[in-house]
This record gives C-alpha cells, structure tokens and sequence, in this order.
C-alpha cells in the first residue's frame, strides 16, 4: 500500500508529499481552508489557500493575512500533489479538497450539505480512492425535511406572531445559516432586523452577487416595526441587552440539534427549527456512495458510530481524530453547538 | 389521534407553565362544548393527569418494529436510544414516513385497538402496529409512542389539570378536585360519561363530598426551613399548634362507609387489597367514617397492646416497600410485616364532612374514635392495626428542636406542624397562615466520589446527569484502597454545575460500557440521603435513602472524601 496522502498530526491534517495542511487548528506554513467557520479557519498560518468567496470572510476574521485563492475546479500543483477545490454547498466559498498524487485521489470533504440552499455553490461529489468524510449529524435519527417545509414553517411562525404584534427572534449562527435563512424568508410579513455580529457577513453575501432581503439595524425600527419584525441573532446575543429592545417576543433556534427535544427543551426557545447545512444520515450515505470510494475515514461527529455502519457494508472504514469537536462532546449541544454552524 | 397529538406538541412547546395552562384550557373548553369528541376527552384528561394504563406493548416488541422497519443492526439502534435518551422519541425519529394517511379518535385507538392488544401475541401486536404506523402521520408519532410506552413526561402535574378544568368549565376547584380522585387509577378506561361527570354544572346541594368509596383529596405539607429563631415570628407561640412526629411510611386515606371499607394511597391509588390486614378497622370503627393516616410496617404480634399512641415497634420503611408492589401477599409476609394504620385526623363522622372545622375540633373527635376502637378491641384481645399519632407538647420551640432530634431513633423522619385552628385543605395550598409544614431532620451526608456516569432522560436527554458515587474502603495511608459504589442520584446540580460536570466527565472518561461510562475519580460531592441500611445489592454492603447531591465540593481533593467506615457509622446501631 502506498503512503496516506494525508495524515493527522498535532498541527491537523498534513498532507506530505505537498507539505501544507487541511484546516490546522494550529498555526502551519501552509493552510488550505475549506470554509470560514471558526473551528475550520483558525488563526496563525504562514498562507493561506481557499476558495475565492471564502477569502473575503477569512479577512474579516483572521485580518491582513497572505491568501491565495482558487475557483471551483482549478487547480493547482503544490510539491508533488495537484490540488483543485469542488463545491461542498455547506456555506458560501466552501470546499471539497481533491489531491492527486501519482494517480491516487484523495478528498477532505470539509464540512458539507447535499441540499442546495441558494446561497452556496451546491455539494459535487468527487470521485476519489479515499473519502474523508465529516459526521457531524452521523446518526440514523438525523432526516432533515427539504428546506422548502422547514422555511414554511418559519414563515408562518412569524406570519403569526407578527399577527399578534409580537416580534420573532431567531437565533442562528451567523455565517451560512443567517444568509440561508434571509434569502427564503418571505419580506413581506414584516421588516428584518440584523444582530450587528451578522450584518458585516449579510454585506459580504451581497458583495458576491447573492441577492437578500433588506435588512435593518434595531435601531432603525420604530415600535409598529419591532412589533412585527423577524430579528436574526447569534445564539449568544440572546443574553444580552439587544434582546430587551423587543419587548414581548417569541424566540427560536434554526439548527440541526433541534431534531431532538432533548435539545430544543434545554434551549429553553419557544420553537426549535431543525435546519442544518451539515449532511443528515442519508446525506452521508449519499455522498459517500457517490464518490466511489472504498476507504473511508471519519472525522467530528458521531465518527465510530458512521465507521462501524460503514464497515459492515463493505467499506475500510475508521474515525480520524481531529480537532474540529471532540467526539460527541462539541456534536452534543450542552457545548454551544454555534462553532460550527449546524 | 390528531387532536391529542396536537395538544401534547403545544404543551410540549410551551416554555411556560401559564402558556401550558392556557393550552389545556383552550383545549378543555371544545370538548366540552362537543358532545362528539366527551369520549376521547376522557382519555385525554387521564393520560396529561398522569394515568398510565397497565403495559400494551413491550419495549422488546417495539425495539423490534424499529429494527424491521428501518432494517439498521441493533447496535446502532442502541447507539441512537443512548444519544436520545428516550425509546419513543428514538422511535418516532427513526422510522419511516407514512404512505398513507389515516385518523381515529384517542378514545377509539385506547378502546378499539391499544387496549385489546393485551389479548393479541407478539406477531399480531407487530402486525397490527405496522399497519397503524404505516398511516400515521409522522409528527403524531412521538404522542403515539409517549401514550403505548405509558412515560409521558410532559410536565402537566394532576393539580394542573384540576386547575385547568375548573378554569375551562368555571367551576370550583375543590369540587373539581374532589371528582378527579382516583380518576387516574391504573386499571381503568374512562368513558364518556366520566368526562361528562367531571365537567358538568354543580348539582344543587353537590358540595364536594365524596360518594360511596371515593376519598377526600389530600392535604399536603410544605417543608419548613426557617430558622429556629424565626420560629416564633413565623409560627406564633407554640399552643397555636399540633405537633406530631413525621412518620415515615406510606400517606393514605381509610373510609368506611355503609359496611364496606376502602383504602386510598396518596398517589390516588385504590391499595386496599395490598392490605387486607385493614378490614379489621371495620369491626371496631362506626359506620361512616374517614380518616386520614400513615401506613407503617409494625412489629408482629398477637395480643393486644395497652397504649394506642405506643409507636415502639415502628419498622423502617424499606420493610413497607417488601409488601409494595407485590401480585401475591403470602401469608408469610402478612404474619412478618403486617402494616398498622397511625391516624392523624379524622375528615368525616357520621356522614359528616369534618373538613371545615379547626384541627383543635377535628384532633377531640379523633382521639374519641381510635381510643374507643381501641378499648373495644381490648376487651376481645384483639391486636387492632390501627394506632394514633400522638400529640407531641414542649413549651417552646426549642424545646421541639431537642425532641426533633429524637425522631430517628423513633423511625420518623421529623415532625409535622399543623395549625390548630385551620381547616383540613385541598393539595398543597400556596400560603396563608393554614398551612400544614414538614419540619424535618437535616438528611444525613458524606462526601463521595462521583465513579460513573450515564446520560439522562427527558430534559437531560445526551447530557451525563446521572452518577454513581463511591467512598473509600480505607483510611488514605493504605496505598490499595479503592471506591466502594454506594449511591445513584442525579438530582441537586444546577444547570449551569451539571453542564460543567458533563464536561469533566467526557474529559475524564476511562471506558464505556453502553450508556454508562466509568470516570477517573476527580469529583467530590456532598451526597444527603434520608435513610440507610444494609444492602446486598451494592459492593459497600450499604444502601442509602433519597440520595442527592447537596454539594458540589469542588475545594475538597479526592483524597479527602468520606470512607466506608463514615457511612457504616451512620447505619442505625452506629453499624458494630
């Protein structure tokens, strides 16, 4: 068997006959991210590669940093591998990475979603030799319904509490989710309101070419206004001051925990929306079957659980330690589940 | 289905409890205005009041539908209970959706399909639910399962629903009360015309008071836990007040009425043929008459006894537990634990509902009564299962506080104040000055270490919130001691306390065995319990009562908590 072409060592994922890493959760020389979320691209790396709608919001986050950017499909020769990045349609920039060393391919899915959201360039499976897959939600009893029910549900949740002139607050992350949500919520029931977290990333959706709805700073709202409107924050804003501006208001949380009731009760909100832009259990299946691949490797989530399945179908399938969310610790939401957008 | 389905996920939603009553009121006040759906509102009012019809399903049967119908192997099912922390929830998330689309009322499911079930075997109960799952819409399922599995946990206490019905219909509480009592009895399938008898208009002359075998509803203490030196502010002076020891047995309500007798438990359960010792009282009580007491295993004996307040054969409380729940009572365990009833008041005489006359008044009738019966059984040499809670007096408080001291010895738990110029109430009022107050023993407690974890249920659902906790089998100079398992509790941690635990507890895991994991020993807390005694079914040899956790002693290193020989000190003999 020829080496792995990727490997996890105390910096993260190395790849060695290219000499950079994956999402390095410590500083490296070479850092390929494939997407913007906290725990993926962190701080501290010599260069920076990622796609080019990722770019904008590793500035944001990270500052003046030297980044290279790729398009969907391009690729690149970096020491004896080609490296291209494919969509992973999880949030907007994000990425599959392929790398091609001597005929084998490998693929580090990254984080992703089968369902295409509107926001982010929809997932493409990748044929590859060896799959590493993320299982952030790799448990049968994750099923997500199809965006359109779960956003009709939102929608009527606020249509009805803008009947009964209360505001609706909803808590998401505020990269990807927020975006996923203000591009289906119907602006006709009332105005929407951005948490100033939110707003800088809504600005940079809109510098791309993704079209939203218009959206206000509390501030800007007269009471008639707050009384109807839909208000998107960050799960830790809730706690604060912003959230007394509202006066009598329904609250909710959009994110995949929210299938369990265990979860939605301990968020202690009046309506739980499971809506994730993390695969669901067939999502995994789907996607694993769909690059071909017969060697698997299983990074944060439920990784044991995924592997084991995996292997008794056939496939050479194992967890890969990384540092995205210790096993269940981070997959379980008693430790907020809003690091890694799910 | 439908419409329960849908109450229950609005209760289920609710983050409060005003929104919960508001959902059940909202709910109450259509089916009493539709004669069509009285039958399947009778059932809906026993399942949110806590009624749990006798099993109709095994889990087994039902574990085995899930793996038929998902075709996933076993392990993983587990693998997913464990990580939802509830079989019906689990159920209801994993199956798949329906292909078609059907819907029968609650009173039809429990009547026509659940309940005759029992009769069926497992391959026609595995049939039957295939074709009624097949049909049922995917949101209904987690009610449907919550409902045949019998744990609804929804957070609606049988006070509530009082509450709620007497909101909905504008009637008064107490008669509402009073005609839910026994209204949840496990064996029972309500009709129509008892949801029809619980909510109609008040009769003329209809005051509340009970019929036949029905019992009054309990009156319930609040515990007390002021100061001593509040004690007079709070109380007034001690005369104000009958001061009885808090027994520790089982709450219950013996009526006797046209010759037949009846005996209630507090959880609203008719338990007179777990007692059949009780129809002795029938001999040498009047006709007529209700009393309210505590049922306690006794010494046997076969004469009869010279003092009817004597209470110096009281046996703990895990003796009365040995009878509990039993579906044969050997005559065996009759002849070794009979049960004596300790009465405390006395709620009706002649027909007479006592309720509204002052304890003073009550407490005179009530010695006349069990004295006579007493002397009357005396004079036959009969042993009658029936004593009388005595009057405790001390001219102040402190002095109370010295005698409360006593009360373990004594088998008690503490003492019972109870205002003498009050009237016997309905279920545990709010405030006001009649209350009735459980003054009871600080519990006793040792510093453990937490040894195992599991996840836990409901609520806690995927969180570690329910631990094992051990003590040391030696002295810290002897180098091979180990943590001798003890106790299980899971309740006393904030939320904020359990989050950090669960952390600790996933960084320090050693091994998982299933849902359960063992932890290197890092946390010390102070463990209360209310009772102890020898055990075979722990490696300590020892089992403690209502163990919780007081404290979470997080500047005590684990060196320092408690060892077996602490515990063993506290068992009753100080363990020689």
């Amino acid at each position: 068997m020829t080496k792995d072409l990727i490997v996890p060592v105390a910096e993260g994922l190395y790849c060695p006959p290219g000499n950079f890493h994956i999402d390095p959760w410590r500083p490296a020389a070479l850092a390929v991210i494939t997407h913007g979320h906290s725990d993926h691209a962190r701080w501290g790396s010599g260069a920076y590669l990622c796609h080019e709608d990722c770019a904008p919001i590793l500035r944001r986050r990270l500052g003046d940093v030297r980044i290279e950017t790729l398009r969907y499909g391009e690729s690149r020769d970096i020491g004896e591998v080609r490296l291209s990045l494919h969509p992973a349609g999880h949030v907007i920039g994000s990425a599959q990475v392929r790398i091609e060393h001597r005929g084998e391919v490998w693929v580090a899915s990254g984080d992703y979603k089968l369902e295409t959201d509107g926001v982010s360039a929809p997932f493409e499976p990748v044929p590859c030799d060896v799959f590493i897959t993320e299982s952030t939600f790799g448990l049968p009893i994750y099923r997500w319904r199809p965006q359109a029910e779960v956003m009709a549900d939102i929608n009527s949740w606020w249509a009805e509490n803008a009947r009964a002139g209360r505001a609706s607050v909803m808590q998401a992350y505020g990269l990807g989710k927020a975006q996923r949500l203000l591009k289906h919520l119907d602006a006709n029931i009332g105005p929407i309101v951005c948490h100033g977290a939110i707003e800088p990333l809504n600005q940079i959706h809109r510098d791309l070419g993704i079209a939203l709805p218009p959206t206000f700073n509390v501030g800007a709202l007269d009471k008639p206004g707050l009384s109807r409107c839909f208000a998107l924050a960050p799960p830790h804003a809730v706690q604060s001051g912003w959230i007394r501006r509202f006066g009598d208001h329904s609250d909710a949380f959009a994110s995949g925990w929210m299938r369990l009731r265990g979860n939605r009760r301990r968020r202690g909100v009046d309506q739980g929306f499971a809506l994730s832009d993390h695969a669901d259990w067939p999502g995994l299946l789907q996607a694993i079957a769909a690059t071909g691949a017969e060697r698997i490797l299983v990074t944060h989530g439920s990784g044991e659980a995924l592997s084991r399945y995996l292997r008794e179908k056939g496939y050479d399938a194992r967890p890969m330690a990384t540092e995205y969310g210790d096993e269940e610790g981070e997959a379980e939401p008693n430790v907020d589940a809003d690091t890694d957008g799910a | 289905m439908k419409t329960f389905a849908t109450l229950y996920r609005r209760i289920d939603a609710a983050t409060s409890t005003q929104h919960k009553r508001q959902a059940l009121i909202d709910y109450l006040r259509l089916a009493v205005g539709d004669p069509e759906q009285y039958a399947s509102a009778a059932w809906t009012v026993y399942f949110l009041a806590g009624g749990k019809p006798r099993q109709m399903i095994s889990t087994k049967l039902l574990r085995q539908l899930a793996l038929e119908a998902t075709d996933l192997p076993e392990w993983l099912l587990d693998e997913c209970y464990h990580s939802v922390g509830d079989l019906a929830e689990t159920l209801a998330l994993l199956l798949p959706p329906p292909t078609r689309v059907e819907d029968a009322p609650l009173d039809l499911w429990m009547n026509e399909r659940l309940l005759p079930l029992r009769e069926r075997d497992d391959a026609e109960r595995l049939a039957a639910l295939r074709g009624w799952l097949d049909a049922m819409p995917s949101d209904d399922r987690l009610p449907f399962f919550k409902l045949v599995t019998g744990e609804m946990r929804i957070g609606v206490s049988k006070l509530q629903m009082t509450q709620a019905i007497a909101q909905a219909t504008e009637l008064d509480a107490k008669l509402v009360a009073q005609r839910m009592m026994g209204y949840t009895q496990a064996n029972r399938a309500p009709q129509a015309q008892d949801f029809v008898a619980l909510v109609a208009p008040a009769e003329a002359g209809e005051d509340g008071r009970p019929l036949r075998g029905q019992p009054y509803p309990f009156f319930l203490a609040h515990p007390l836990q002021a100061p001593l030196s509040a004690f007079p502010e709070l109380l007034g002076p001690v005369d104000d007040w009958l001061v009885e020891w808090k027994f520790d047995g089982i709450r219950a309500q013996f009526i006797h009425r046209a010759g037949e007798w009846w005996l209630w438990s507090r959880g609203e359960e008719l338990v007179s043929d777990s007692f059949p010792e009780l129809a002795a009282l029938v001999d040498f009580l009047p006709d007529d008459i209700v009393l309210d007491g505590e049922l306690i295993v006794v010494a046997p004996r076969s004469d009869a006894r010279s003092a009817v307040d004597d209470l110096s054969d009281l046996r703990p409380f895990s003796e009365l537990q040995q009878r509990l729940g039993r579906k044969v009572l050997t005559p065996k365990m009759l002849r070794d634990r009979p049960v004596a009833l300790i009465a405390y008041d006395l709620l009706e005489k002649d027909g007479h509902d006592l309720r509204e006359k002052p304890q003073r008044e009550r407490r005179v009738l009530l010695e006349e009564v069990v004295s006579r019966a007493h002397s009357c059984a005396m004079q036959v040499g009969a042993d009658l299962p029936l004593r009388l809670s005595p009057a405790l007096t001390q001219p102040d408080w402190e002095s109370f506080a010295r005698q409360r001291e006593e009360a373990r010895a004594r088998g008690a738990e503490g003492m019972m104040l109870k205002a003498m110029n009050a009237p016997y109430g309905v279920g545990r009022q709010k405030s006001g000055a009649n209350l009735w107050w459980k003054w009871k023993l600080d519990p006793m407690s040792v510093d453990a270490v937490l040894i195992y974890a599991a996840r836990g249920h409901g609520r806690r659902s995927g969180v570690y919130s329910d631990y094992t906790f051990g003590v040391w089998s030696g002295p810290p100079e002897q180098t091979d001691r180990t943590l001798l398992p003890f106790a299980k509790a899971y309740s006393g941690l904030s939320d904020e306390e359990m989050r950090k635990v669960d952390a600790t507890i996933r960084r320090t895991t050693i091994e998982n065995f299933g849902p359960v994991r063992s932890v290197r020993p890092t946390m010390v807390f102070e463990l209360g319990f209310e009772g102890i005694g020898a055990s075979n079914r722990h490696k300590s040899g020892i089992a403690v009562r209502f163990p919780r956790m007081l404290r979470w002693r997080q500047d005590k290193p684990v060196e320092d908590a408690d060892t077996i020989e602490a515990l063993r000190a506290l068992l009753p003999g100080g363990g020689a």
